[in-house]
């Protein structure tokens, strides 16, 4: 593992920094908390990365796109994760990011749906948790039965981010109740127009998310639409959930970076009792505590997206870097509030939305719990069971 | 049109200050290092008009082996060609010393046009440029914040910044434009850019390479020596004027008038 950034991506990351910092923090206090920043403000944001030539970041060259490793997308989204501006499941303004199953198109589903997304025609989502199946794929109960030449959906998704902003989902569904994970579940394509799919439910959360409920009720769908193989359903979702949380990762060294600057900054300027607060022993140990946390959680996510790189299996080094860095950031987020008393508390700085916002980054993408069972599971064999 | 732009490495300007513990220096240790913002816009500058005219841009600098890096980065935005004045007997030379190794430089480069930051953000001198200038015995504008170069690309008349105003200077080439801020927007550097930097040419030049005896460069010989750092005093702090704003107003400028003997 080599420690240093490539002289590319040192290139790209000064780059993507000078973006955030000149044309995105600026605009942080004026933004209101809602589901994405307001239309026009994206596409003149946007605008600029396309006149820039950093557009499609996160598309492979064969569609187009950047052609960046996975490392240097990880880049990316630790760059841009420094601002609050862009809501943390939102895209960035560098592209599409939800393309990651997508490539797995065929040639006339990529006509209808890859292209559409890559050109910012279509907008996809994705849905796999049910009511009562999260983090427990076998428990799935949406089913597709096969009736001629197409299926019929039944079943109910929820958590499903931008849902409702959405041209189409890919979804999984059981398609052979007795193979289940092993072989049973499949991808869709579904329109969001198609008879029988209804959106039934918004929630409202502690973070700026508004994500959907989706009821199939007999929602044919036809077999062209099925994306992979029949029965590769779960491993397509596998590869949407670990880049999910490799970029959860990377995206959580950003906020903390930028809340650790902020509170260093802060706890040099701000006096009581007649010193600076960055002379108390309390205050340096939240500092150097963070520092030491955040450098371990760099690490780690670069490492399994090195690995991703090299074409390996690295499930296990993105469950570590997942579970880690969103604990960190959780923490850190914490004590740069707390160094900056009740200024911490006040919507004039990003460090109250971020609070509320990391909190959440240890459920979604697998819960912290879960990262741990399976990380014990694989030290420890079957015996874990 | 050939152009060449004269680059430095600088401390960015977030980096904190630190002096070194003898006032001997600056300790940049920690220092992030970037592409001098004036030349930034020497660099765009250049870059607009070899979209405008064709040609190539060279971008020269003279540091150590960490400026290489500022260099992929003037690469990256879109300059053809980087050279790198390197070699230890140039540290320490001060601005003449500087504009004599680049001199040299630009002695084995072809050019119409030479485009330099009006001045380094570190040391700010505004030396270099002008000196560069009379060293090559070429005309020189300084401190341009508009430039119109002529349809056949041999002359421009340059607006620069005066006290109060601006003079517009016509200029025929070669000649020597130091750049201001307003004269255009840099440009980042694009992905297809970061991704090319690698393969455009990059040479390193030593003193030998330049015909520059090391003996009459660097520290050694430079006129200007830098005899000690120190910090500004620290601030005192501020007075409050207390009392109605009508009467507070009236104190203010009989401090103004007394004290500060200001107005």
């Amino acid at each position: 593992m080599d420690y240093d950034l490539p002289d590319e991506l040192k290139l790209l990351q000064q780059t993507i920094r000078r973006v955030v910092s000149e044309h995105m923090i600026p605009l942080e206090p004026i933004t209101p908390e809602d589901e994405d920043i307001p239309a026009d403000l994206r596409a003149k944001l946007e605008q600029m990365a396309k006149d820039q030539g950093l557009w499609l970041l996160f598309i492979p060259a064969e569609y187009g796109g950047a052609g960046l490793s996975i490392f240097g997308q990880v880049i990316v989204w630790e760059e841009v994760s420094k601002t609050v501006l862009i809501p943390f499941r939102k895209d960035s303004i560098f592209g599409p990011e939800g393309c990651s199953i997508l490539f797995l198109c065929n040639d006339q589903q990529k006509e209808r749906y890859l292209y559409p997304v890559i050109r910012g025609e279509r907008v996809p989502c994705f849905a796999t948790s049910e009511p009562n199946a999260g983090s427990d794929p076998s428990a799935m109960t949406t089913t597709a039965v096969k009736d001629g030449s197409s299926y019929l959906l039944n079943g109910k998704k929820t958590w499903v981010t931008s849902g409702d902003k959405a041209d189409f989902v890919q979804v999984v569904a059981v398609t052979d109740p007795a193979k289940r994970q092993r072989g049973g579940i499949t991808a869709f394509l579904v329109d969001m127009d198609t008879p029988g799919l209804t959106i039934t439910g918004k929630f409202e959360l502690m973070m700026e998310d508004r994500p959907n409920e989706f009821t199939f009720e007999n929602c044919r769908v036809p077999e062209a639409n099925i994306l992979g193989e029949i029965g590769q359903g779960f491993v397509i979702s596998q590869t949407w959930i670990t880049m999910g949380r490799l970029r959860q990762g990377a995206k959580a060294l950003g906020v903390a970076q930028r809340c650790l600057d902020m509170a260093i900054e802060y706890a040099k300027h701000r006096v009581t009792f007649g010193k600076p607060i960055a002379t108390r022993q309390a205050v340096q140990f939240m500092i150097a505590d963070s520092e030491v946390e955040l450098h371990a959680a760099r690490l780690m996510v670069y490492h399994a997206a090195q690995k991703l790189d090299k074409g390996e299996d690295a499930r296990h080094e993105v469950y570590i870097a997942k579970l880690y860095a969103n604990e960190m950031v959780g923490r850190v987020v914490d004590r740069a509030l707390q160094i900056h008393g009740a200024m911490g508390l006040s919507k004039e700085l990003p460090l109250e939305r971020w609070y509320r916002d990391v909190r959440s980054r240890r459920i979604t993408e697998g819960p912290s719990e879960i990262m741990r069972w399976v990380i014990a599971r694989k030290l420890l064999g079957r015996v874990s069971d | 049109m050939k152009i060449v732009v004269c680059m430095k490495q600088v401390p960015d300007s977030e980096t904190q200050i630190k002096l070194a513990p003898d006032g001997g220096g600056v300790d940049l240790h920690d220092a992030q290092f970037v592409v001098n913002p004036y030349d930034e816009f020497a660099l765009e500058e250049a870059l607009r008009l070899k979209e405008r005219f064709g040609g190539e841009v060279t971008v020269v600098t003279m540091g150590g082996d960490k400026a290489k890096e500022a260099l992929r980065t003037c690469l990256a935005m879109g300059a053809d060609r980087g050279v790198h004045l390197n070699d230890p007997a140039f540290a320490g030379c001060d601005s003449l010393g500087t504009a004599g190794v680049l001199a040299a430089a630009l002695r084995k480069l072809e050019y119409d046009l030479i485009l330099c930051g009006k001045q380094a953000i570190d040391d700010d001198c505004m030396h270099v440029g002008p000196q560069l200038a009379e060293l090559l015995d070429l005309p020189q504008v300084c401190v341009v914040n508009k430039l119109s170069v002529a349809e056949d690309g041999t002359s421009a008349v340059a607006h620069r910044q005066i006290e109060g105003g601006s003079e517009v200077v016509s200029v025929t080439f070669p000649a020597v434009i130091t750049c201001q801020k307003g004269l255009n927007e840099p440009r980042y550097p694009s992905l297809k850019g970061i991704m090319g930097a690698k393969k455009k040419p990059l040479d390193e030049w030593r003193a030998g390479e330049l015909g520059i005896d090391p003996a009459s460069v660097g520290a050694g010989a430079a006129a200007v020596q830098i005899r000690q750092f120190f910090p500004p005093p620290p601030r005192s702090a501020g007075r409050k004027i207390e009392g109605d704003p009508a009467h507070a107003a009236k104190e203010l400028v009989r401090l103004l008038r007394e004290e500060a003997k200001v107005v």
